[in-house]
């Protein structure tokens, strides 16, 4: 009986092993490996936004190569790297010497995106990083171009450009406070800086400290949670004894529900206005019970706003076929369509062929012109090679802010700010709402 | 800045306090490490997510719902296995780990990763010496006070009490009086579960709800455990307070390091326990316990 069963398991092995290889081959197709932590939003977006994009790219025919129409094929892998970055390496690892994918895109948390971008430089394989700001993934493209050259970024800029959003957001603002609370003009607003203890906040931080005494607003004190934090309770106690009218927060993880929705059920008396990552998808209102009105974030989609002639249609089709709104890291979508587009240019897959072209692309994509800084001298920084360049009629990224359920665009806002954005003017854009709790608390009579 | 330290110490002890209960409860009289506890707060967390707003019911009865599918699945997760192996230690573990992380998978195939919300039982906030304190958060406290309570009276006012410290102390004498030990088991987990459940319906609305909400406070609970001294609720009590102190002093006094708040508060344990390795209220008499 042993004797059977041990021939049966070693038949079912090898079953296993030979099957695989007898199956036909799969040709003319184009794969597309889609890494990113699949169990959470993010990933979700990664690979819904690829989704579109496969379906649209082969219902027209596929993609023109060599005479040959190619269909897209994606491949899902899930790098966990949310809760382990150490998982996303293996992960990445996997999807390469298993599932051989032409090319790559996704990676979401900074710490994951490092290894991830390791295991892909070793392949030589184009991996195309749709969520990790941190410029230091890129400058590796800078100092080691002919290992790094592989790797690109299509959303979102860079922690500098982001930050420097940040202050245009927190500029207008306090604007907008000082105005409509009869402030007097020497009375300087009082910030309090909240970032969640992960490397890409680290120097957005440092920069958020020096910077926001120059403009003219004092600093109450800095609190850095972990990004896991259940309970930011004391941390919002703490905060509202030091009477800040504004709390700039940085965060990624889900401690940016729990900020929002402890600080709206304790009615903190304080305008939040910074990155706040949960707060850019629908769920948040769900997550928070509504209680997080008001929060306002950077943000790279907003419902009704039309930062191109294809963000409008894009989230049309998102939301009609996925039921929800997408995240920035759904700018998968744009990653695979210009990916078409420099395919069907350079007839080849061969990544040498490839990145030059890439380098020198500009994709209208559904957040913005892409185009991207180029490798040499003229590249200063804080701006890199290979990553995604910033500014008005580039990528600006946009400010949202949870109004009564709704997430509405409110900047870059007509006639607010200086270097050309106060020149924006996409079409969706609201005005931005000044917390109840703060007009109460703050407004002179 | 003073009286909202103090305040915030107390409401963050008890919330720990109310988790750390349950798990010293089961430990004490049945001397089994529970991994799984803070997965059935987790479960209970879910059930009034959902029977909130998914079924659209109402507070009232979403409680009770989830307090009972709770306690169900405590009952028949002990029943179908842990009973037959309650007596190797680790295996209690191994097996207790594994379900915890059977109902986490269980929760994202059913509800995907996502940040949920459990609905606020009492919402607002009260203003204590001019600092303000979510009414969920002094619910929680009084809630700590009820249970406590009640769990005195039940096992030292009762049959059945007695009969879970009869078999805590020495089951093999407590089957010789008489005593099913292994349904005293089965209703000490019944307990356990309910303790849990009722920290996930009254804790829950305070955090975020997700998958994986069981890990981080099961680490916490379980070093105020140890703390307190295994299987004293009374040292679990002030040891939940001390650990409470010492995050809110972090993050007043160290706002920058405020993520350190639970490696310092697990610091001042380790030094407590290399001071006094028994905990604070470490048992040395079995009648010591409670």
């Amino acid at each position: 009986m042993k004797k059977f069963f041990f021939i049966c398991f070693v038949s079912i092995i090898l079953a296993a092993m030979i099957l695989p290889a007898c199956a036909a081959p799969v040709t003319d197709v184009i794969k597309v490996g889609v890494i990113g932590p699949m169990k959470f939003m993010e990933g979700e977006n990664h690979w819904n936004g690829a989704v579109l994009a496969r379906d649209e790219i082969n219902a027209a025919g596929g993609v023109n190569l060599n005479g040959k129409k190619y269909q897209i094929q994606l491949i899902k892998a899930d790098s966990n790297e949310i809760l382990s970055p150490t998982d996303a390496a293996a992960a990445m690892e996997r999807l390469i010497t298993v599932d051989k994918p032409d090319f790559v895109i996704g990676g979401f948390r900074t710490e994951g995106v490092f290894p991830m971008q390791e295991v892909a430089m070793n392949y030589k394989k184009i991996f195309m990083n749709c969520g990790a700001a941190t410029r230091a993934l890129q400058a590796k493209v800078e100092t080691n171009y002919d290992r790094y050259k592989y790797f690109f970024k299509v959303t979102p800029y860079n922690e500098y450009f982001l930050v420097s959003t940040d202050f245009k957001m927190l500029n207008m603002v306090a604007t907008i406070l000082k105005k409509e609370l009869n402030l007097p003009a020497t009375e300087k607003l009082r910030v309090a800086i909240v970032a969640e203890k992960l490397t890409w906040a680290d120097a957005m931080v440092t920069t958020a400290e020096a910077t926001i005494p120059k403009l003219g607003m004092e600093v109450v004190g800095t609190w850095r949670p972990s990004d896991t934090a259940t309970d930011v309770n004391a941390e919002l106690t703490a905060i509202a004894a030091k009477n800040p009218h504004i709390i700039f927060p940085t965060f990624s993880g889900p401690v940016g529900v729990t900020f929002g929705k402890q600080a709206g059920e304790m009615q903190i008396p304080a305008a939040i206005v910074g990155i706040v990552v949960e707060a850019q998808k629908s769920g948040y209102w769900e997550a928070t019970g509504g209680k997080g009105n008001y929060v306002m974030t950077l943000n790279t989609y907003a419902d009704g706003v039309a930062v191109t002639e294809k963000t409008l249609p894009f989230l049309a089709k998102y939301k009609k076929q996925f039921g929800q709104f997408p995240s920035y890291t759904a700018a998968s979508y744009d990653a695979v369509l210009m990916m078409k587009g420099i395919i069907e240019k350079a007839q080849s897959l061969d990544p040498e062929i490839l990145v030059p072209l890439i380098e020198k692309s500009e994709y209208l994509s559904t957040a913005g012109l892409i185009k991207y800084y180029p490798v040499g001298p003229d590249t200063k920084a804080p701006a890199c090679p290979h990553d995604i360049m910033y500014g008005p009629g580039l990528t600006t990224g946009l400010g949202t802010q949870w109004q009564n359920g709704q997430l509405k665009g409110v900047w870059p806002a007509k006639g607010i700010g200086t270097g050309g954005f106060e020149n924006i003017d996409y079409p969706g854009i609201v005005p931005y709402m000044i917390p109840p709790a703060v007009i109460e608390k703050f407004k002179v009579k | 800045m003073f009286q909202a330290f103090v305040i915030q110490a107390l409401v963050t002890g008890g919330v720990y306090a109310l988790l750390a209960v349950g798990f010293s409860l089961i430990f004490g009289v049945a001397r089994m490490v529970n991994l799984a506890h803070t997965s059935f707060l987790m479960l209970a967390a879910y059930g009034m997510f959902y029977t909130t707003y998914r079924l659209g019911l109402d507070v009232f009865t979403a409680i009770l719902i989830s307090l009972v599918a709770t306690i169900i699945i405590g009952l028949v997760s002990y029943k179908l296995f842990i009973d037959r192996i309650r007596e190797h230690e680790v295996t209690v573990m191994l097996i207790t780990l594994a379900l915890a992380t059977i109902f986490q998978e269980s929760m994202i195939l059913a509800f995907g990763a996502h940040f949920r919300e459990a609905p606020t039982l009492i919402p607002g906030y009260a203003e204590i010496f001019a600092v303000k304190v979510m009414y969920q958060h002094l619910l929680t406290i009084a809630v700590v006070a009820v249970v406590l309570l009640g769990m005195w009276l039940l096992l030292t006012k009762t049959k059945l009490g007695i009969a879970i410290r009869a078999t805590a102390q020495d089951a093999e004498i407590a089957n010789l009086m008489g005593i099913n030990v292994s349904n005293i088991l089965l209703v000490a987990m019944g307990i356990a579960a309910a303790l849990a459940s009722i920290a996930g319906i009254v804790v829950a609305p305070l955090w975020v709800v997700f998958p994986y909400m069981w890990m981080s406070p099961l680490v916490m609970i379980m070093a105020i455990v140890v703390l307190g001294g295994l299987g004293s609720i009374k040292g679990s009590l002030i040891a939940a307070f001390i650990i409470g102190l010492v995050e809110v002093a972090v993050v007043f006094y160290l706002p920058g390091g405020s993520f350190l708040r639970s490696a310092i508060a697990l610091l001042v344990m380790v030094i407590i326990l290399v001071v006094r390795p028994e905990g604070l209220y470490g048992i040395v008499f079995e009648e010591e316990r409670l």
